[in-house]
């Protein structure tokens, strides 16, 4: 039962960390997602000594207050300061992020946030976290939290599909249609914040970019449609939590970077095949060309 | 170690690097069982490498972009850091626990054997940069053009990934992964905004992570819980932010002087400019606010501050509260319609623009030709006495006489 709510949890962490994965690399934000993820640190620091529990309401609007800052100041950088957009970047998390690690240092007499979580987070002790309704188990506390934002997710693909789809492609085209592409950019970051955050404590700050990036990425390698690209990314996320699962089971490290290196496996995979693919046709492509060329 | 302001376009990488680095100092501990860092360093190296060669690999044989090729590798590559990690803090390996510091950094704890290491590498760094500094700056600013000339892009590139990974590794110790980015990117950054040359550039940078460095170790030995690492990047970042906004030239204050003086410039020569008409054409010299108004529109808040300048500047005098152009904004306001005027005639004799179609142009160029422009334009229309519009273009019949 212990591994069975590990891997659940595992793999609807994948899921909505890929769902929301794919419109960043769409919008080739992907290092904005590795922006957020770190600097959203501090607002978890801030909104733990608040209200001292980790799985709370006030957690989350700190580290969504966080995330949009992040997304806040990045713009600022880049359009009134002229910044470069990956410097902006860069500075922006850095500095946030240490912070955040000052934050930690400074109350780690009352915080009970030690470096090992913001680093690798600790899904193995999912199963612990119980919640209990008229004393019948139902199960760990961060497996609903996941369900709860997958529906969220969901929610936010299927009735904002069209204003997803048409910003991520064509801003300016979307702009002509009269979508307003800001708010369309700020929902989807407040959605990145959010599952940052709801994943942090399984996986951590800095894999969660791994579960963010790589699924949706191998995906974008071989579908040809926004469609197949989310449902791809899905099933890589849930074959990427359950094959990490075992992995690290079998060499007995950390669950969740295992499950990391479980989806960069399977980018290898799909990037060699593809890769192989391409030369493939290309060599037959020439070698169509060549005839073409002789029977002239 | 803030000399790599040379990354531009690829700060990010240095992010990539620093955190790809992990396996590589995981496994050379595996492999040889201590924590020397004369023997982790030269697996952060390798390690710190291979993630470069898998960003360039990504990006060239799919059509995934850098952003998402580094963020899949440096999450990937740290994630395998973090099996080995865990893997080997299950026990048989005994003794890892200064492996950690890697990851936070820990400045204080630092040997004096792992400092000279530093402090020689320090030294190649800045050596081979003084070295290569010529082809390095072509390279860095346009490496199509370094290629043209018969430069070795490919090697001068490996030189440079080289230099990064050699840079990363060194800072890793003193601030940890994810902060090694900031000394990267941070520095260089805020030096551009001061620096118009590479060489500058270089210097700026050096002088704010050297500041920050000391800033930061300062703090932590003052108060004993503060980190060295985090308070050197806050420094850094307080550092940058303030030269992004108080930066002469292209700071955002400076920038932000310089647009409101051009605002208050055009205003002025507008109100000059509504006078002298006002007082031309009925020859009513004095005006009431009103009046002005009626013949122009200006805003309420802009044209008081306006008026206030102008009287200042004795361009206007005030009587009662009706306002008149004294000698001196007369021809101001003289120079500003001669402007407008020559330039619509320009417009319409040598660019053959409909006369009915330059006033708009010339409205908003009035206020940006400079003296000489003026003069250029005056003997390349051959002393005009009218413009388009039949109006005579005042000042210019004395301008012949004088010459």
């Amino acid at each position: 039962m212990t591994d069975f709510w590990i891997i659940a949890t595992g793999t609807l962490v994948a899921v909505n960390c890929g769902l929301i994965g794919v419109f960043l690399i769409l919008r080739r934000m992907a290092m904005v997602g590795d922006a957020i993820s770190h600097a959203v640190l501090p607002g978890i620091v801030a909104a733990y000594l608040i209200s001292n529990s980790r799985n709370s309401l006030i957690m989350l609007l700190g580290a969504a207050v966080f995330g949009m800052l992040t997304t806040f100041l990045i713009e600022l950088f880049y359009k009134r300061a002229r910044l470069q957009a990956d410097a902006s970047i860069g500075i922006t998390f850095t500095w946030l992020f240490a912070i955040g690690v000052i934050m930690v240092s400074l109350f780690s007499g009352n915080v009970d946030l030690d470096q090992d979580c913001v680093l690798y987070g600790d899904i193995a002790y999912v199963p612990f976290d119980l919640i209990y309704y008229n004393e019948s188990n139902l199960g760990p506390a961060p497996f609903w939290l996941q369900s709860g934002n997958l529906l969220a997710v969901l929610g936010l693909i299927i009735f904002g599909y069209r204003g997803l789809f048409i910003t991520s492609f064509d801003e300016s085209f979307a702009r002509g249609l009269g979508i307003s592409t800001g708010s369309w950019h700020y929902a989807l970051m407040a959605a990145v914040s959010v599952t940052v955050v709801l994943s942090f404590n399984a996986v951590g700050a800095i894999l969660v970019v791994a579960f963010l990036v790589v699924p949706p990425a191998a995906a974008y390698l071989i579908s040809k449609s926004l469609h197949a690209m989310i449902l791809l990314t899905s099933l890589f996320g849930a074959i990427s939590a359950i094959g990490g699962f075992y992995l690290a089971d079998w060499w007995s490290s950390s669950i969740s970077a295992g499950m990391a290196v479980a989806a960069g496996i399977i980018f290898v995979i799909v990037f060699l095949f593809t890769a192989f693919r391409n030369a493939v046709w290309r060599k037959t492509h020439r070698k169509s060309f060549e005839k073409y060329e002789l029977a002239d | 170690m803030g000399t790599f302001a040379f990354l531009r376009k690829k700060s990010l990488v240095g992010d990539a690097v620093a955190h790809a680095l992990l396996p590589g100092v995981v496994l050379a501990f595996m492999l040889f069982g201590q924590k020397s860092l004369w023997v982790l360093f030269p697996g952060a190296l390798i390690a710190g490498w291979l993630s470069l060669l898998s960003i360039e690999a990504i990006t060239t044989y799919s059509r995934i972009k850098s952003d998402t090729a580094i963020a899949i590798v440096l999450s990937v590559f740290f994630a395998i850091g973090i099996v080995l990690l865990t893997h080997i803090q299950q026990g048989q390996y005994g003794n890892q626990s200064g492996l950690d510091a890697f990851l936070f950094g820990k400045a204080a704890a630092m040997l004096p054997r792992d400092i000279y290491l530093f402090f020689a590498v320090d030294t190649v760094i800045i050596f081979l940069v003084l070295l290569f500094y010529p082809y390095l700056k072509l390279y860095a600013f346009d490496p199509e053009y370094a290629s043209s000339v018969g430069l070795p892009v490919k090697w001068l590139s490996f030189l440079l990934s080289t230099l990064t990974v050699l840079a990363v590794a060194t800072g890793i110790q003193a601030v940890g992964v994810v902060l090694m980015a900031a000394l990267i990117i941070t520095p260089a950054a805020a030096a551009r905004f001061l620096a118009g040359r590479l060489s500058q550039m270089l210097v700026w940078a050096l002088i704010f992570g050297m500041t920050g460095a000391v800033g930061g170790v300062l703090i932590s030995y003052s108060a004993p819980s503060m980190p060295t690492g985090p308070w050197i990047v806050v420094l850094l970042s307080i550092m940058a932010i303030l030269t992004f906004i108080f930066a002469p030239g292209k700071g955002l204050y400076n920038r932000y002087l310089i647009r409101s003086g051009h605002q208050k410039k055009i205003t002025d020569e507008n109100i000059v400019k509504a006078l002298y008409h006002l007082s031309n054409r009925g020859g009513k010299k004095r005006v009431s606010i009103t009046e002005l108004t009626a013949s122009r529109r200006f805003e309420g808040s802009k044209l008081e501050a306006g008026i206030k300048r102008l009287l200042k500047n004795n361009l206007i005098q005030r009587t009662g509260n009706k306002i008149e152009l004294t000698e001196k904004g007369f021809q101001e306001g003289a120079r500003v319609v001669r402007l407008h005027r020559l330039w619509e005639l320009y417009l319409n004799v040598r660019m053959n623009i409909a006369e009915d179609h330059v006033h708009h142009d010339a409205e908003a160029i009035e206020h940006i030709i400079t003296p000489k422009l003026e003069a250029e334009l005056i003997k390349e229309l051959n002393y005009p006495v009218t413009d388009p519009h039949e109006s005579e273009i005042p000042g210019i019949y004395q301008n012949r006489s004088n010459d």
